[in-house]
């Protein structure tokens, strides 16, 4: 399948290696086929942003570059070698995070307890081992540095119960969860969605935080303009296939919405 | 131009200003620290009690309400565990019973040593608090339902194996009935068996609060989706509670003995409902993952002082139930009003 790549300047060079890469994933549910053989680089540095009509296979696609489907055909690299995810937590553990639509903090656990929930820190020697006795000192304080480190500074008291925080707030902790523990790809599922405008724009800022960090960032959207700031390159996703890879600067809005419609062919 | 003057124009600093009212914000910590109303009341009926009558005050009356409190009050720590994690168990007051009864007839009848018959008795209240857990998991059954059913169950099998009989103090070994005996600490008589529920307190809290598991309960008992994208195995969280439970249950079992100073299959099996007064009066929502096992000693031991209160008032026993009754009511109102924080 060969598809429009195009190669405007400040896009990353075709000849580094994709961190994360997709080749021909098909995935079907009985005779729906939700993915028809898509293909995916994502490359160091960038956001790539994902977008699709309703049922064109952006969940699906994401679910399994995730590790929350497995695909019936098609391979996925990372960084070059070929892996296989079986459950969300192999996916994780390679280094791909996910910050769900859902969030998934337990509102009622304070900050630094949600960063570090499934992940806790025990004290080292006998305390750790044989008390089981957390960290809790040393959670909070790397939980400060980093939400410092992403420029959130809005939130220096760890110990505050997420369910307290205002829902753009509690997209920030979801998202430094996402970046804290050495990610190479951090996978972001309609960040802005439920956001009111002002803090919409924070997320979008924390996004380019994360890129500037040298992290590359999968986000899916259906908010257009939200793409077009944020986005290095886009995905244009059609019927269970990759329709085209734009640019901000190769497209207009129009043009991609023409593109996710089928009403203009790459 | 109307006459009718609109709000006046919002100052711009406003929004960085605590605007809440006094209520709001005392219902903002109150929400921070779920032990608090719990506590304020304890001080509270404790400071109205001792003017009502000066006996209420007494050491030797004190030492009584703990005493009376004991054994419900570890009930509660399983009780607790369990409610956090958004379940309930009505069986927690059956299974203590059933393994009183294997304690008391093991070590008395068949010559069995009194340490083993108690490891036998923790034996028995794990494996029913493991049945509750596959119910619970493997069959997922609301707990509300897989510990009605076990509650019969466990009445029963104790019926069953004691036929009914009663055994007394005296026909057990010593230790059996060392959790009855008291020790003097500052004036006050102080029993084993209230020790051992301090213990129980001091070993659950720190488990909730300083281990990763206790993290892990919460998470569950808060959102269950979010905890499982979080990578934390439900069932083997749910599994461990349940297995706790019985452990602790176990071990309520042993202080019944002593307080009791007889093993009867006819006493206790009704205090699941007691149990789940003093969890919701300690302020420990039954909606889970939110409340502390101190919020549950506290309110173990408001019912234990409104009990004992009302009786040196002189009041018939009706209307101490009356009281828990209506203390039970409050303290769900408030935990439902204060919820409401939640934006």
């Amino acid at each position: 399948m060969t598809t429009a790549e195009t190669s405007v300047n400040g896009t990353p060079s075709p000849v580094a290696t994709p961190v994360l890469r997709a080749r021909g994933l098909v995935k079907t549910y009985g005779h729906v086929v939700g993915l028809d053989g898509v293909d995916l680089e994502l490359y160091p540095g960038e956001v790539l942003a994902i977008i699709g009509d309703n049922g064109a296979g952006k969940s699906t696609l994401i679910k399994c570059l995730t590790g929350a489907e497995i695909p019936d055909q098609g391979e996925i690299l990372l960084d070059g070698e070929r892996v296989h995810f079986k459950r969300p937590q192999d996916a994780r553990a390679a280094g791909i995070e996910t910050v769900y639509q859902t969030l998934a903090v337990a509102p009622s656990l304070d900050i630094a307890s949600n960063l570090y929930l499934g992940r806790e820190v025990r004290r080292p020697g006998l305390l750790g081992s044989v008390l089981r006795l957390t960290d809790r000192a040393g959670m909070r304080k790397a939980a400060r540095r980093h939400l410092t480190d992403l420029g959130i500074s809005t939130l220096q008291d760890v110990t505050v119960p997420v369910e307290s925080l205002s829902g753009g707030q509690r997209q920030a902790v979801a998202v430094a969860r996402a970046a804290a523990f050495g990610s190479k790809v951090v996978v972001l599922d309609e960040p802005t969605a439920a956001l009111g405008v002002r803090e919409s724009g924070q997320v979008l800022e924390l996004v380019r935080t994360l890129r500037d960090k040298g992290v590359p960032v999968i986000i899916i959207s259906h908010n257009m303009p939200h793409v077009f700031e944020i986005a290095d390159r886009i995905h244009v996703q059609r019927l269970g296939r990759r329709a085209a890879t734009i640019t901000p600067r190769s497209h207009t809005m129009t043009e991609a919405v023409a593109l996710m419609t089928g009403a203009a062919e790459a | 131009m109307s006459a009718t003057t609109t709000a006046p124009p919002a100052d711009p600093a406003a929004e960085f200003l605590d605007r809440r009212s006094p209520l709001e914000r005392a219902r903002g910590v109150l929400h921070r620290y779920p032990a608090l109303s719990p506590a304020i009341v304890l001080v509270l009926s404790v400071v109205v009690f001792g003017m009502l009558n000066e006996r209420f005050l007494a050491p030797a009356n004190l030492s009584l309400i703990t005493q009376q409190v004991a054994v419900v009050g570890t009930l509660a720590v399983a009780q607790t565990l369990i409610i956090l994690t958004a379940g309930i168990d009505l069986s927690v007051g059956s299974v203590m019973v059933l393994s009183s009864m294997v304690v008391a007839q093991v070590a008395s009848g068949s010559g069995v040593p009194a340490a083993l018959a108690l490891l036998i008795g923790l034996a028995t209240g794990v494996a029913c608090g493991g049945l509750n857990g596959l119910l619970v998991t493997r069959l997922s059954l609301p707990p509300f339902i897989a510990t009605l059913g076990t509650f019969s169950v466990f009445t029963a099998l104790a019926l069953l194996y004691s036929h009914g009989a009663t055994v007394r103090g005296g026909d057990m070994p010593a230790l059996l009935t060392w959790t009855g005996t008291t020790i003097p600490v500052g004036g006050v008589r102080v029993s084993t068996g209230v020790m051992l529920m301090l213990a129980a307190y001091l070993v659950a809290a720190y488990a909730l609060s300083r281990t990763a598991w206790g993290k892990h309960v919460y998470a569950v008992g808060d959102d269950k989706e979010a905890a499982r994208l979080s990578g934390i195995s439900i069932n083997r969280v749910l599994i461990s509670v349940y297995l706790a439970a019985g452990a602790i249950l176990a071990l309520a079992a042993w202080i019944q003995i002593g307080r009791a100073n007889a093993a009867s299959p006819n006493v206790g099996v009704d205090m699941n409902l007691d149990s789940i007064t003093a969890v919701v009066i300690g302020g420990t929502s039954l909606f889970g993952g939110r409340g502390t096992v101190w919020g549950t000693l506290l309110g173990a031991l408001i019912v234990g002082v409104f009990r004992n209160g009302l009786s040196l008032a002189g009041l018939d026993v009706l209307y101490q139930t009356l009281a828990v009754g209506i203390l039970v009511i409050v303290a769900v109102s408030l935990d439902q009003w204060i919820r409401k924080v939640r934006r």
